[in-house]
């Protein structure tokens, strides 16, 4: 995922704040369409996945109503060909959904910065070691290795997945983080704590990090959307949470009892289009965080 | 050059043994016993023929040596082509069993790949020309990048072959048919390749197009782009140069992005039930046939790092930056 | 008469308002004259240098005019000044060192900007030759990549290829900063050179290095926030200037090829003000040690003596 918002080569290093930076920043945050919608309708699915199943009075798998009925006012998702409510296993779903983000990106982000800081900021051997084992991570296959490594696992839940997620996927972070780090290592005032002999992950969480934290948020956003995606592919293969209830899931259920054949678009659509909107709108957000950060950006 | 590319090749060398070790760990470290549970799933009827396989897996396994000897023996059996005998499809070797999978998944893979990466550079190319273009291709980017490849084929197969019935939904071919080559046969399968390879097609342009609109920008807004207006040259030819340099930093993106497509690819396949690896996965998880599925792993691996290879000597020769410096231009 | 600005205002906009970096410029440059275009960072003279050849995206055309040769320059509308540019105006940029295209042979590059501007490559072949081995060059970098050149052969490549249609104006941007001192030195007697065979018919060499400016140059004229405070044949400047601002500049050089950045740190105490809501007045006022009640008034430029300038009430 790489290729997504803040691609590589479209921001320069991060700047020290200027006093100004801050309403600078906030009067541009209010006038970015992107980012605007973005956000408003991430933060409307996070609604839906906290209060949605509030509302729900019987469990998502429960065999409720009738067989296959499309959605209606009863039922406004429809029914699966056994029963269930599929407005149920979506808003459930969508809970899911934003724990796994929330847990498989935020491991590979801490992996990924921790390696990418150590690295940019250690130079030399530590560097050589990191940047050869972020590399041979890059290019193993993430998906792959995690369907060899869930596949012998016989309980799963939502965490081990998150946690298997983030051991594969927090390479390009490391290595973006490492190039900025590398850039502002070298700035006077990190020379300057260094030569006052502050340690290493002192002068991290205080010099640098700071100075590159919209850069942070931005990796963290997209690790973000690369777990939904990769868990919706665990699910749908059929390595998802056992017992549990994702969007991944209902899209392998669908296929799985030939909700295609026999034309239940409103099994397999609800899914799909939950994740792709809430993915695309962690994106879109980001690009326009990237425009407000980025004053390069901010004109074409 | 030489030194670059043996850098490269350590790496993938490296990324090579991890995987096998990767490989050889996995079964023998989770709980459980793999042989066991493998053949308790197989459902093999014949008591006699069950038999015969755990003796012939426990003997695979070799699960009474020492863990150093059965290492070595893995990598052995390895290097010999061996990756052990398919449970889901006893006795057939596992690597027969691949072979018969690969060229599905190639067939739809590599035009996908390579025709999304030309479609999606023009694209992303064109939206950077203005601002009502950037904001109407960069969203519609986004969004496809976001979308699952499965669901995107669901809603191909279900709004072109259910609805429309224009297209076949699933499998390779058409059972009535046997494999042969006649013209009857070919179209047939043209028409059952055809919508897995449109899905995965349309998923990675997206990411293909936002990639280059973030390039072109850059480069449009580089010193040489600015030097070549200031002295009125058209924009026609700024653009010509501002795209093919932002073309070089998408072959390595080719590289970043193939783990991805190829997930993708595997999704994609178990939707059409196309007879590739992706569906080969699932047949092999149902069935706990792990041998089977650790043989796609290495395919897939050993494909990947060659494939990343190859894009690496094509960046080295594309590139006249990285060209000149290695083989020493004079200066 | 070759160049003629009049009352030119061009001003950045941002967020906070316009910042007035241009606010009414006005001078002639005469047919086969180098003028140096001197002063502090920010005093608008790389302003003027873009604005007389393309304005980018941020900067707008307020007022005055800009003729070249009888001919309106017009400036604000980008399409009508594609014709003037490279063909009459020329420019050798600040970034010279990247001005290149890194993944196209040099050769190719020129043939293709040549032919996108109406002239034939054949045709002006030899007199490329020519050109590069003047400037010391020899043919062979044109079947080169920019990358296998050093920092002053690409500053030459890019000084032939700005003056290869004979422009009738040159701006030179800060052409030598980024070069040692011996490559300064030949840089800025190439250009000296190519005035004299006439490859160009005048120039603007925007520099801070007052120094080297006066080697070369047969006028200079000093800038500050956005004005023109003084314009004078080259010895003029140097030994009788008028203007306080350039008086005090000049005796701020320390010695030969000193810059004007450390002048202003060592020299003349003060900043220079803010140009996003400039003072009334004269400009210099606040750090001029000679200010008085009149100095509220804007100071006209006045012709104190034959070619030269000033703005300032004392002189006047």
């Amino acid at each position: 995922m790489t290729n997504v918002a803040g691609a590589p080569g479209a921001q320069p290093a991060a700047e020290p704040a200027a006093p100004r930076k801050g309403s600078e920043t906030l009067h541009y945050a209010r006038r970015n369409p992107k980012l605007l919608i973005g956000l408003g309708i991430v933060l409307a699915f996070l609604l839906l996945g906290l209060i949605g199943p509030l509302f729900v009075d019987h469990g998502p798998n429960e065999y409720v109503g009738p067989q296959s009925q499309p959605p209606s006012g009863e039922f406004w998702l429809g029914t699966t060909s056994f029963g269930q409510d599929i407005w149920a296993q979506f808003v459930f779903g969508v809970r899911t959904t934003f724990l796994i983000g929330v847990f498989g990106g935020g491991v590979a982000f801490v992996i990924g910065t921790a390696v990418g800081f150590i690295a940019g900021y250690k130079g030399g051997i530590v560097d050589e070691i990191l940047n050869m084992l972020t590399n041979v991570v890059l290019v193993l296959p993430a998906m792959v290795v995690l369907i060899v490594a869930i596949a012998y696992l016989d309980a799963r839940g939502v965490f081990v997945q998150g946690l298997f997620i983030g051991l594969t996927s927090w390479p390009w972070a490391a290595r973006a983080v490492r190039s900025q780090a590398l850039s502002l290592a070298t700035r006077d005032y990190v020379d300057l704590a260094r030569l006052s002999g502050r340690r290493t992950g002192k002068i991290i969480t205080t010099e640098i990090a700071p100075n590159m934290s919209s850069y942070l948020v931005m990796s963290f956003i997209l690790l973000f959307g690369g777990a939904i995606l990769i868990a919706a592919g665990l699910d749908f293969i059929g390595l998802g949470p056992s017992d549990g209830v994702s969007l991944g899931l209902m899209l392998e259920s669908a296929v799985a009892w030939s909700a295609l054949q026999f034309g239940m678009w409103w099994w397999f659509v609800p899914p799909g289009l939950g994740i792709t909107v809430i993915v695309s709108s962690l994106y879109i957000l980001n690009v326009g965080l990237d425009e407000i950060f980025n004053p390069k950006l901010r004109e074409l | 050059m030489w030194r670059y590319i043996g850098r490269k090749l350590f790496v993938y060398l490296l990324t090579f043994v991890i995987a096998v070790t990767i490989n050889w760990m996995i079964p023998r470290f989770m709980p459980g016993d793999p042989v066991r549970s493998m053949l308790a799933r197989a459902s093999v009827g014949n008591p006699e023929a069950l038999e015969r396989m755990t003796t012939y897996y426990n003997e695979v396994f070799g699960l009474d040596t020492p863990l150093y000897q059965q290492y070595f023996s893995f990598w052995g059996g390895l290097l010999r082509g061996d990756l052990g005998v398919s449970v889901m499809l006893y006795p057939e070797p596992v690597t027969d069993v691949i072979l018969r999978a690969v060229p599905f998944t190639l067939a739809v893979l590599l035009p996908a790949i390579l025709l999304s990466w030309v479609v999606g550079n023009h694209f992303g190319a064109f939206a950077a020309r203005s601002k009502i273009l950037d904001n109407t291709i960069l969203p519609l980017g986004y969004v496809l990048t976001a979308t699952p490849y499965m669901w995107l084929a669901l809603l191909l197969a279900w709004s072109l072959g259910v609805v429309a019935g224009v297209f076949p939904v699933a499998n390779g071919y058409s059972f009535s048919l046997r494999p042969e080559f006649t013209w009857l046969f070919i179209s047939d399968l043209i028409s059952h390749w055809f919508l897995p390879f449109l899905s995965m097609f349309v998923v990675a342009l997206g990411g293909w197009a936002i990639g280059m609109r973030n390039m072109i920008i850059y480069e449009l807004e580089a010193d040489y782009s600015n030097y070549l207006q200031a002295l009125g040259a058209p924009r026609r030819l700024v653009r010509k140069y501002a795209f093919r340099n932002a073309m070089l930093p998408q072959i390595t993106g080719l590289a970043v992005q193939l783990g991805t497509i190829i997930a993708g690819s595997l999704l994609t396949e178990i939707v059409f039930n196309y007879p590739g690896l992706g569906t080969l996965i699932i047949q092999s998880l149902n069935s706990r046939d792990f041998f089977l599925l650790q043989g796609i792993f290495l395919f897939v691996v050993v494909g990947v790092l060659i494939a990343n290879f190859i894009i690496d000597i094509v960046y080295v020769l594309v590139d006249p930056r990285t060209r000149v410096q290695m083989t020493g231009g004079s200066s | 008469m070759t160049l003629r600005v009049n009352d030119l205002k061009v001003y950045y906009q941002t967020l906070r308002g316009d910042v007035h970096a241009l606010d009414g410029v006005t001078f002639d440059l005469a047919d086969g004259e180098i003028m140096g275009l001197a002063g502090e960072s920010g005093c608008g003279k790389t302003t003027l240098g873009k604005s007389l050849i393309r304005l980018d995206s941020r900067m707008r055309h307020v007022g005055g005019t800009i003729d070249l040769d009888g001919k309106d320059v017009p400036i604000a509308d980008d399409d009508a000044m594609v014709p003037l540019r490279y063909h009459e105006i020329s420019l050798i940029p600040q970034y010279a060192m990247s001005a290149l295209n890194p993944t196209r042979k040099i050769g190719r590059m020129i043939n293709e900007l040549l032919r996108s501007r109406g002239v034939r490559p054949a045709d002006i072949s030899q007199e490329l030759t020519r050109r590069l081995e003047l400037v010391g060059l020899d043919a062979d970098v044109l079947n080169r990549f920019p990358i296998e050149l050093s920092g002053g052969m690409k500053q030459r490549v890019v000084m032939v290829m700005a003056t290869l249609l004979n422009p009738s104006l040159l701006i030179a941007d800060e052409v030598t900063s980024a070069l040692d001192v011996s490559t300064q030195r030949s840089v800025a007697e190439s250009l000296v050179e190519f005035r004299d065979r006439e490859y160009v018919k005048s120039m603007v060499f925007v520099t801070h290095d007052i120094s080297l400016v006066y080697q070369m140059a047969d006028t200079i004229m000093v800038m500050y926030a956005g004005r023109i405070a003084e314009k004078a044949p080259a010895k003029t400047i140097i030994n009788a200037p008028r203007h306080p601002y350039t008086q005090m500049l000049i005796s701020a050089l320390p010695e030969v090829g000193s810059t004007m950045e450390q002048g202003r740190l060592e020299g003349i105490p003060g900043t220079p003000p803010g140009l996003l809501n400039p003072p009334t007045g004269c400009r210099f006022k606040d750090r001029c040690p000679m200010a008085f009640s009149k100095c509220s008034e804007q100071p006209p430029l006045l012709e104190i003596e034959p070619g030269h300038w000033a703005a300032c009430w004392k002189t006047g």
